[in-house]
């Protein structure tokens, strides 16, 4: 049984009568039932961490707001575009309701006036079908005025972007949705700080994941979720496997189940028996690419476990490179995506990805030395950490860590 | 025609209006309409958005440059988004691409002599797991191989040939 992807096990569940016979909106009547501060005392128990990328505690971020505001708002990001990464797509097809009352709990936890859903821009399809999602939940008032008959209203609209990455940073995200340049803001004033958030008024900004997590909390109870997963990190999570495995998709495990059960027992194993797995990228393009060994494959998914492997669990977008897969061109296409996707607002991150780019397809044509692969090394290093938004270190992890533990798809192509 | 007074996007753009809380954020969906309109975001286009959120066209222009899916030029009736990040190319997305490119005899970007298609290549489209894949016009087209996407060619030719039944049928 999923708490996520429960379109799997429910027919028809994208629509409303059908969520509502299965507990739909037990969760939100819970909470309205209950003071705001209490909601977000259930939240921060229950141990949820965001799914966006970077795993902070959901409760804790709702707790920054300002409760004397008298405007505050919340953001979906349904931007969804680190390579590899398709959870949310299938959480918006296939189980639009579930995602709405987990917006809905975290609009009435924080008293925001609205919900903005900051859909990236080829998530068309998904954009009409919310948007007639929110409006059957008009008519049954639980959009609008005086939701449920509680005296809270909350409106909840959704926001198509346009073909671009960095709009999934929280800051660059709200510049996006005010009609500026989508680049990443001065912080602080952070989002959940009055100047720093939407219109300049106070801001939580989650992913579609972590809010879709919501409804099972209120309506389960903390201790419930807490019971999902290690111990500090609980609850399910959705794993997009991609690449050389057999049955490539969305997995829902709890937290803390290992990779080999994950890629053999769900993804089929590798896609042709007779060559080995060789590399994974656990976070998509931007965390630390780690070599596919027994160790790695019994280490459990979560972020402690992950920490000591030297990478990270991120969003969980888990590509798998079997060993017929040169890590250089693997660097190289990472390295493409961060220089295309780079907004170019400090040079550091606009240059280096630029010209980390150029070197490292002179050395796949081998006009290369084994100079320049020190010297990209270096650039990567430099990179990391001087730059305004956490996409200048993304860039640099493919380079350093591909070839940290792959040097000899590097040496091959150069002369010593 | 026009954006401004066109009563096909009056209700959406009157939408968009209502749901921000300044008229500048609604740029993006009304760029989105002066494209659907033109085919392109062109210089009529961005004037049109400019006025009606009292902006300085050149601000819209500058909106307009900084996303991939506003076209600043002219582009075949089909737009097609072929994704060749990491996922998709190890499942022969890049193979798939310069096959396609031969197949419609046009090069990155450019429209094909019928006028019917634009290709271009784009990074992941959260489908990884459908490669390979593209979006047409912003719609999903995944699980594809060289025989599926003739068919399909074949299929968007032919609906172009038949305007009227098209229109009838929208
Ligand atoms: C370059 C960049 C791209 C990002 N893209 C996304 C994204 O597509 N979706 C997302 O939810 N978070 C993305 N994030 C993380 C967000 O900035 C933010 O941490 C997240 O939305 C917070 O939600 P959470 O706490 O629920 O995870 C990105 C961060 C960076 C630096
Ligand atoms: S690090 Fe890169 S993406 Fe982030 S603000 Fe600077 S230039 Fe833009
Ligand atoms: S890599 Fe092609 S859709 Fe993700």
């Amino acid at each position: 049984m999923h708490i996520l992807l429960r379109g799997r096990d429910i027919a028809n569940f994208k629509e409303l009568a059908t969520y509502e016979k299965h507990d739909g909106f037990a969760g939100l009547k819970n909470a309205l039932a209950m003071s705001p501060a209490e909601v977000i005392d259930v939240v921060k128990a229950s141990g949820l961490r965001g799914r966006g990328g970077a795993g902070f505690p959901t409760g804790v971020k709702w707790s920054f707001i300002p409760q004397h505001e008298p405007v505050k708002y919340v953001t979906v990001n349904a931007d969804e575009s680190e390579t590899g990464t398709f959870k949310d797509r299938e959480i918006m097809e296939e189980n639009p309701y579930q995602l709405i009352e987990g917006s809905l709990i975290c609009a009435y936890a924080i008293q925001a006036k609205a919900v903005y859903i900051y859909l990236r821009g080829e998530f068309w399809d998904i954009g009409d079908q919310l948007d007639a999602c929110i409006e059957a939940l008009r008519e049954k008032n639980l959009v609008g005025e005086n939701i449920l008959g509680s005296g809270y209203d909350c409106e909840v609209y959704t926001h198509l972007g346009a073909g671009a990455y960095i709009c999934g940073e929280e800051s660059a995200l709200l510049n996006s949705l005010e009609g500026y340049l989508g680049q990443p803001r001065v912080r602080p004033p952070f989002p959940a700080q009055k100047g720093g958030g939407l219109y300049k008024e106070a801001t939580v900004v989650n992913n579609v994941e972590t809010l879709a997590n919501v409804p099972y909390i209120m309506r389960e109870g903390a201790d419930a979720f807490k019971a999902i997963g290690t111990e500090q990190s609980a609850g399910p999570k959705i794993y997009c496997v991609s690449g050389h495995v057999k049955r490539p998709g969305n997995y829902e495990l709890p937290m803390g189940a290992t990779f080999r059960e994950l890629l053999y027992e769900h993804a089929g194993g590798p896609l042709h028996e007779d060559r080995a797995f060789k590399a994974m990228l656990p976070s998509g393009g931007s965390g630390p690419i780690v070599p596919l060994t027994d160790e790695v494959l019994d280490t459990p998914m979560s972020y402690e476990h992950c920490a000591e492997i030297g990478t990270i669990i991120g969003s969980a977008s888990i590509i798998i490179m079997d060993e017929s897969v040169d890590m250089t061109w693997v660097a190289s296409k990472v390295t493409k995506f961060f220089a295309h996707e780079s907004c170019g607002k400090c040079t550091p991150c606009r240059e280096g990805t630029y010209w980390l780019d150029k070197v490292i397809d002179r050395i796949l044509d081998g006009r290369g030395t084994a100079d320049d692969v020190q010297r990209i090394a270096d650039v990567a290093e430099n990179m990391a950490g001087t730059t305004l938004c956490a996409l200048g270190d993304f860039a640099a992890n493919p380079i350093i860590h591909t070839i940290r533990h792959f040097p000899d798809d590097f040496a091959q192509h150069v002369q010593a | 025609m026009a954006i401004i007074g066109n009563p096909k996007y009056e209700a959406r753009i009157n939408h968009h209006l209502a749901k921000y809380e300044t008229k500048r954020s609604a740029v993006m969906p009304l760029l989105y309409i002066a494209q659907e309109e033109y085919g392109w975001v062109n210089p009529e286009g961005i004037d049109e958005v400019a006025q009606i959120l009292n902006l300085d066209p050149t601000q819209v222009k500058s909106i307009a440059g900084f996303y991939t899916m506003y076209s600043e030029k002219p582009k075949g009736k089909y737009w097609l988004h072929v994704c060749t990040d990491l996922p998709c190319a190890l499942q022969g997305a890049d193979e798939f691409y310069a096959w396609l490119k031969e197949e419609l005899g046009i090069a990155e970007g450019g429209i094909s002599e019928d006028g019917m298609f634009t290709v271009e290549h784009v990074m992941c489209l959260a489908a990884c797991d459908k490669a390979p894949m593209l979006q047409c016009n912003f719609r999903y087209v995944e699980n594809l191989d060289q025989d599926k996407m003739r068919a399909l060619l074949a299929k968007w030719r032919q609906e172009a040939a038949q305007p009227v039944a098209a229109a009838a049928g929208e």
